[in-house]
């Protein structure tokens, strides 16, 4: 009991040489359970110095012939292996030999040590591998390790399934066939698993897991039932034969089984099986909590689209549990899906958009209403009869709060407005609207009879009116802050389109799952604001005027040097600033007076202006430091620009952090930096390249053709051309399939002076694989165009 | 990290209060994280019957095997790709040898009584995340050899250990 006591309070090896002292001498007592758990205790409150002294009664204990000691020993291994690996790969020897003990947990744990010392060395596994899969593993536990070492081993060795069977798959498939359930199963998952697998390698570990889902214990059920779900996904014909076992599993107690074997039938039905599935699933929802109902909806989507024939009765199961009881997420859910449906199945449509206009009759969430409203406006001017929407949509007006008769007119106007033969009634309901006794449905009613009932209604005024907004409504907030009262208006086409994404933090994933986007990256933030601020609050820019473009932090030092150096290249209409992040990583230095000598010879139209020091770079704590430059202004200059980094550098006193007071002058040479055609143009996005295309018109055209010689692949050269130009790809089109002969990629970007650009290129890629790519350039100014060319020409 | 890990066992009570828990991951950093955890768990499966069969749940990205035996509940979790039937094993395991130290009156008073053989229990199955032992028998075996250490006096003990080792004496001396 004192051991237990004594590992929770775990004090440090220093602070209690008594304890520690009396416990080594438990290490040697007779009593063997003392022994034990003294181990287990010092290992758990040592350091490093105890460790050395204990070592040789460690690996002592880890042969013994009590397997309690030699448990206790070897687990105590594992955990100190995070800690002191050096000291723990040195016993490798002893823990080889408790790998063949035969007493069943030491093997067990024996393996687990092994295993984890030598997990960096591929090979050395390998052979572990092999020699245990035809030798005998007594515990069930220690069986379910080697199948995941074996799994892994799998993994890694180059999967050529050209060659027939993988290696160990036949000590997987054996395994399906041995006494314990959990060795069975963990067999059957790992099968499963596999990288590329067949119909063939998976039918035996299908057979075992159907023979679990009708077994009387719960947690072989779920476990059965939750890795078919996984296969059903990706093979899902594999798993029909379970289909009627996973039937009855539908009324299964466990509500957790019972939603699985749903989503999994969901996936692997046929369209025969769909109308008997959804009768059982109808009475099972009302069962069920609302977060498994929302995993049923979803399934059923998938399988919607899946057999769009079938659309009618899955609409009228959609709209019924739609009239249910149910809470604000699951209607969501349920709403969406119908949506999807409508959008994706033109057949269902019409009895989509009717099932939602009975919804709304009677829905009790204002957004749900709204949005429906919004959505109706989109679809029901398409429709074959949009009038019959139009009193659902009245109604609306009449009976419900402000936002959703806000929402209504909005809707009936667009119909107004896209159908003309509705026209002069719409315009007789918005009247009525103006009586309204809440103002955004009065304004709003004014502004479209106004507009709408304008003689000759221009296709711009619905532009205006119904057109979506494209710009991120955060960078539309951020431009109206810094607009200034002034002559000139505020130019809404000036606002960034862009948003730069705030990198996700990085989920804890283990093994096989792919992990969460990289952590956030490092140096100063990189947001566009963030830029204006700094610059604008620096003196000597503040007259250059507007900030056309940032560029990402480009390294100029490579990594794990004493400075880290990266630049940000800020370019303005007549000046380009460049902004030096400086990071000192030498404790024992002080730097001050940092600057940057830029060469620019090499770039012959760019004339130094201004230059702003940074008085003191600590250790560890970024700096910045400024270069300033003129150029002519709207020219696109490029040209090449060497560092060199000059400060005075002081020595540090670690310990207590002071700094000398004199110093030395010194150099550090930095990699050249460029400023290239791409820096100069803005990545701007648009959502419909057609319609932008056809209305920039053909004056301002270039087109020409450009040999790119032989290349990887397809996707190479795209992404090649992509980075030169440095535009944004629309809908898509930056993805390049794979094995295909030919692509088309649409760009589009702002160029310096406000330039809208777009630019459409064809690729082709005949036998040797040589690229043949025909640009065509749009934009509103023929010498942007012929800018562009230039680009690629040089390139 | 291939090795099967256990994240915690709990033992509550038929309220959901704790009598004997211990975590071995860093997932419920602070003592309020362990508690709604426990409080979440509890009222997941409050209304299953989980008393002839071992029962399984999923939640919050964890597995978690239970069983009940009068106002007992016990609970064991793994992380969310672990091998459900080991976890099953380690709570047949830990279930079995409480029954066997509990000397059949497997309730609320009779564990709180005997929270030391628990808590010593919970310390055989799982070291660190690492399963130690899981069968029964063996695990109250190492229990019962940690609380009578031989030579002990008989004045190191508790009133009711006394007791029962009396009570075993006389039995045994009244069957030979």
């Amino acid at each position: 009991m004192v051991y237990v006591i004594i590992k929770e309070l775990s004090p440090s090896a220093d602070e209690v040489i008594i304890v520690t002292s009396s416990l080594m001498k438990d290490m040697t007592s007779k009593t063997d359970m003392y022994r034990a758990n003294a181990i287990r205790v010092l290992c758990q409150i040592t350091d490093g110095t105890l460790l050395t002294q204990i070592e040789r009664y460690l690996k002592q204990a880890i042969v013994d012939k009590n397997p309690v000691v030699a448990s206790a020993a070897l687990v105590s291994g594992i955990h100190l292996l995070q800690t002191n690996p050096e000291i723990v790969k040195r016993w490798s020897n002893e823990v080889q030999e408790a790998v063949q003990s035969r007493a069943a947990l030491v093997q067990f744990h024996a393996l687990a040590l092994l295993h984890q010392i030598r997990q960096n060395d591929r090979l050395a596994v390998n052979k572990l591998v092999s020699s245990l899969t035809r030798g005998s593993v007594r515990s069930p536990l220690a069986q379910c390790l080697l199948i995941r070492y074996t799994s892994q081993v799998i993994r890694e060795s180059a999967s050529n399934t050209q060659t027939g069977d993988r290696p160990f798959y036949d000590f997987l498939e054996g395994c399906l066939r041995h006494k314990a359930e959990m060795v069975i199963f963990e067999a059957a998952r790992a099968i499963t698993e596999l990288n590329g697998v067949t119909s063939r390698e998976l039918t035996p570990a299908i057979t075992v897991l159907q023979l679990f889902l009708s077994s009387t214990k719960p947690v072989l059920r779920f476990a059965a039932i939750r890795t078919l779900n996984k296969v059903a996904m990706t093979h899902p014909i594999a798993v029909t034969n379970c289909n009627i076992d996973m039937e009855s599993l539908i009324s299964d107690q466990n509500r957790s089984i019972a939603t699985l074997a749903i989503t999994t039938l969901l996936k692997t039905g046929n369209e025969s099986s769909v109308d008997r599935l959804m009768k059982q699933i109808t009475t099972f929802m009302s069962d069920i909590a609302d977060e498994f109902k929302i995993v049923v909806i979803e399934a059923i989507r998938s399988l919607c689209l899946k057999f769009p024939l079938k659309h009618r009765s899955l609409m009228n199961f959609l709209s019924n549990i739609l009239r249910e009881e149910g809470g604000f997420e699951y209607k969501k859910a349920i709403v969406d899906s119908i949506v999807i449906l409508i959008r994706d199945i033109p057949e269902a449509k019409e009895s989509g958009l009717l099932h939602l206009c009975e919804f709304i009759e009677d829905c009790e969430f204002t957004y749900l209403s709204t949005q429906i409203l919004h959505f109706l406006g989109i679809e029901g001017p398409k429709t074959s009869d949009p009038s019959k929407y139009i009193r659902y949509i009245y109604n609306r007006v009449h009976l419900e709060n402000a936002t959703v008769r806000a929402g209504a007119v909005s809707t009936l106007a667009k119909f107004g407005a896209l159908v003309d033969s509705l026209k002069p009634r719409i315009f007789v309901l918005l009247r009525r609207c103006l009586f309204d006794t809440d103002d955004e449905v009065r304004d709003r009613a004014t502004l479209y009879l106004n507009t709408l009932g304008a003689d000759g209604a221009v296709e711009d005024m619905k532009e205006f009116l119904f057109g979506s907004l494209d710009i991120p409504l955060v960078n539309l907030e951020r431009s109206l802050k810094n607009y200034e009262p002034s002559e000139e208006s505020f130019d809404i086409n000036s606002v960034p389109k862009e948003v730069k994404i705030q990198p996700l933090a990085e989920k804890k994933a283990p093994g096989k799952k792919p992990t969460g986007l990289g952590g956030p990256p490092p140096g100063p933030p990189s947001t566009i604001d963030a830029y204006e601020k700094l610059l604008s609050s620096i003196p000597e820019f503040a007259n250059f005027g507007k900030l056309f473009k940032s560029s990402a932090p480009v390294e100029l030092t490579e990594a794990e040097t004493e400075y880290a150096v990266n630049v940000v290249k800020h370019i303005f209409d007549g000046h380009v600033v460049f902004q030096y992040n400086c990071t000192n990583t030498i404790p024992e230095q002080l730097l001050e007076n940092v600057t940057v000598i830029v060469d620019a010879s090499d770039a012959e139209e760019f004339a130094e202006v201004a230059s702003k020091p940074l008085r003191s770079l600590p250790y560890d704590s970024p700096g910045q430091t400024f270069v300033a430059f003129e150029k002519p202004e709207g020219v696109p200059a490029v040209g090449k620009f060497s560092n060199m980094l000059r400060f005075i550098v002081k020595e540090v006193d670690p310990s207590t952090g002071e700094a000398d007071d004199d110093g030395v002058e010194d150099e550090y040479q930095l990699e050249e930096l460029e400023v290239v055609a791409a820096d100069y143009m803005l990545k701007v996005g648009v959502s419909n390249f057609r319609n932008a295309w056809e209305s920039m018109g053909p004056d301002c055209e270039r087109v020409d053709e450009y040999d790119l010689g032989p290349r990887e692949n397809l996707a190479e050269a795209v992404n090649a051309v992509i980075n030169l130009l440095g535009m944004q790809p629309c809908e898509g089109t930056e993805v390049v399939p794979s094995n295909s002969r030919s692509h088309t990629c649409l760009l589009s970007g702002l160029y310096i002076g406000n330039v809208k650009v777009l630019v459409r290129l064809q690729f082709g890629i005949d036998g040797p694989k040589d690229v043949a790519m025909k640009l065509a350039v749009r934009s509103e100014d023929e010498a942007v165009s012929d800018a562009i060319h230039e680009i690629v020409a040089s390139g | 990290e291939l090795c099967p890990t256990i994240k915690n066992i709990l033992l509550l009570d038929s309220e959901g209060k704790r009598i004997a828990v211990k975590y071995y991951s860093d997932d419920w950093p602070t003592n309020a994280a362990k508690e709604a955890f426990e409080k979440a768990v509890f009222t997941k499966t409050q209304k299953t019957n989980a008393r002839t069969e071992a029962e399984i749940t999923m939640f919050d990205n964890y597995i978690v095997v239970y069983k009940f035996v009068q106002d007992l509940h016990f609970f064991v979790t793994g992380g969310e790709n672990e091998n459900e039937i080991i976890l099953a094993t380690v709570l047949q395991g830990f279930f079995d040898a409480v029954g066997l130290l509990l000397r059949g009156t497997e309730d609320k008073k009779e564990a709180l009584e005997n929270l030391d053989l628990i808590l010593l229990c919970l310390d055989e199955i799982v070291d660190g995340g690492i399963i130690l032992e899981t069968d029964a028998n063996v695990i109250a075996g190492k229990v019962d050899s940690h609380s009578m250490d031989a030579g002990a006096p008989l004045s190191e003990q508790t009133i009711t250990q006394a007791l029962a080792t009396a009570r075993e004496h006389l039995t045994r001396s009244l069957l030979k």
